[in-house]
């Protein structure tokens, strides 16, 4: 592996009960880039997504972030793995019984032994990255939508990670809200050196701050390139995506006589 | 359409080793969320992720503390209904006096520890098993194990330590609440003395059933903490999963419970 790749997928295959989910996914993440896996529902994305951050365990295939297989660590190699990436979930998954402040100095309570005020200086000073300074005593429940993201993403950066994950940053987000949050992604990027890996169905918000773009559909890569190449791409399913063209799968009439009367 | 009945019987045999494997394994995970938590209590502080003392003595707050005004009620009438009862029977030999020995046996090996696992599984083991069901649907979960925290050492294993503390602590509450209900009941109507039934009861325990009364309050506290996480773990399904993941560990608890309860007097008398 090339000193320059934080992520790299190889030949990873993956089944959910008897069906397959993800089949022959390879790929690579450069460090400093901003990676976009991008594909309707059902493309698999997510899953791809769970594999990366180790909560799945793939069916077969190598999965290297920084350079440590996932797929084969031990205890002790993948805790010092993930302190070194962050990840923003979906729905920010704060934690509902502790205030803004502590669920961002969660990560900093439990693996750094720190003193409460300098624990509270780093949390203040990623509250203010991600414009949320002075909401630290506030409850989940209290923020709006936005807010919980951006809260999320601050927790993500408390240990300053190498390596960042974003699951669908704008899903339910109003556009000005979505714009700013991908603002916040490129500050990241660009300021604390991070290599980020976005998962989103979100065409406007990819472009915008992609490097490269995978397309994902039905468990396989459609394609890995940069938007351009995304944008310039023939594949009729490439270019479904982008149009937000229905599918145009043909029918097969015996097949779907047989569904019916089964 | 006629069915086979070849195929009847192979179904409902499949259907019932099905079911069977499902129990073991159920069973199996139980065992393995006990020692894994009892692995972190344990051995956490030299893996570098010891559990916290905080989250232990909160946990002993909203499952032990809080239940003291309940337990009390309940056990205080418990003892009354014992003493009733007692007279009652012991009426037709002349024995009412003895009414004591029955109490305070009673009492201290079954009633306070069962009625305390009883309270403990409703308040505490369907709240667990709700709490990490949220948090499981609501991807908390796995935000923790992202961040290198493992959610049985966060979660599990502080709820263990604070009910192998608090449930005999409550239970030994119960057998005294228990014992002063039977106390004011038996003097009201027979007009023993306080004194007197102290003396009495004293005579009638040994140390050895209050500590099986308390080794059972464990025990019932373990059941309570490993199924309520279990099932909370486990939570398919959103709100839904939620309800019926809290409804399926407290029927569970109980029903473990009783059974355990049947098994440990029956070994612990022979």
């Amino acid at each position: 592996m090339t000193a320059e790749s934080v992520i790299e997928v190889r030949e990873l295959v993956a089944h959910y009960g008897s069906r397959k989910i993800l089949d022959q996914i390879d790929m690579t993440v450069r460090s400093g880039e901003i990676m976009i896996i991008m594909g309707g529902s059902g493309s698999g994305k997510s899953t791809l997504l769970r594999h990366l951050l180790g909560l799945n365990k793939p069916t077969a295939g190598s999965i290297r972030l920084l350079g440590t297989d996932i797929t084969q660590t031990t205890v002790a190699e993948a805790h010092e793995l993930r302190k070194r990436m962050g990840v923003a979930f979906q729905g920010g998954a704060l934690f509902s019984s502790m205030t803004v402040g502590e669920n961002v100095k969660l990560p900093l309570r439990e693996h750094a032994k720190l003193d409460e005020a300098t624990m509270n200086i780093m949390m203040r000073l990623k509250l203010e990255v991600v414009n949320l300074g002075g909401f630290e005593h506030l409850m989940p429940a209290q923020l709006s939508g936005g807010m919980i993201k951006r809260a999320a993403v601050a927790r993500a950066i408390i240990m300053d990670p190498k390596l960042l994950f974003f699951d669908e940053p704008s899903a339910g987000l109003d556009p000005v809200v979505s714009a700013e949050l991908d603002e916040l992604i490129l500050r990241l990027r660009d300021a604390m050196k991070m290599s980020i890996v976005v998962v989103t169905h979100e065409l406007d918000s990819a472009f915008k701050i992609a490097d490269r773009i995978t397309v994902l559909d039905h468990g396989r890569i459609l394609m890995t390139g940069t938007v351009d190449e995304v944008r310039g791409c023939d594949n009729t399913r490439v270019q479904d995506l982008l149009n937000r063209r229905p599918r145009a799968d043909d029918i097969d009439a015996d097949e779907y006589l047989q569904r019916l009367t089964a | 359409m006629a069915e086979d009945p070849n195929n009847a019987l192979t179904a409902s045999v499949e259907h019932l080793g099905r079911a069977t494997v499902e129990v073991i394994e159920e069973f199996g995970y139980y065992f393995l969320l006990f020692f894994e938590s009892a692995y972190w209590l344990l051995f956490g502080a030299f893996q570098k992720q010891p559990v916290r003392l905080p989250s232990v003595f909160g946990q002993m707050m909203t499952i032990g503390i809080a239940a003291i005004p309940i337990i009390f009620i309940l056990s205080f009438t418990i003892g009354v209904m014992l003493a009733i009862q007692g007279i009652h029977t012991l009426k037709t030999f002349g024995a009412e006096e003895q009414v004591v020995v029955g109490i305070a046996l009673s009492v201290m090996r079954e009633f306070g520890p069962l009625i305390t696992a009883i309270v403990v599984a409703g308040r505490s083991g369907s709240a667990l098993a709700a709490r990490i069901g949220t948090m499981q649907v609501s991807q908390e979960i796995d935000a923790l194990r992202v961040m290198s925290i493992n959610p049985v050492r966060y979660l599990a294993s502080p709820v263990l330590a604070a009910m192998l503390l608090m449930v005999p602590a409550l239970a030994f509450l119960s057998d005294l609440a228990g014992l002063l209900g039977g106390a004011v009941f038996t003097n009201l109507e027979l007009g023993l003395s306080y004194s007197a039934y102290v003396d009495r009861a004293l005579e009638a325990l040994e140390a050895d059933d209050v500590m099986q009364g308390l080794i059972k309050a464990m025990v019932f506290g373990i059941i309570i903490t490993v199924i309520g996480i279990s099932n909370g773990f486990e939570v398919k399904g959103g709100a839904e999963g939620v309800g019926k993941a809290t409804t399926r560990s407290v029927v569970l608890s109980i029903s473990y419970i009783v059974i355990a309860d049947m098994l440990f007097t029956y070994f612990l008398n022979r």
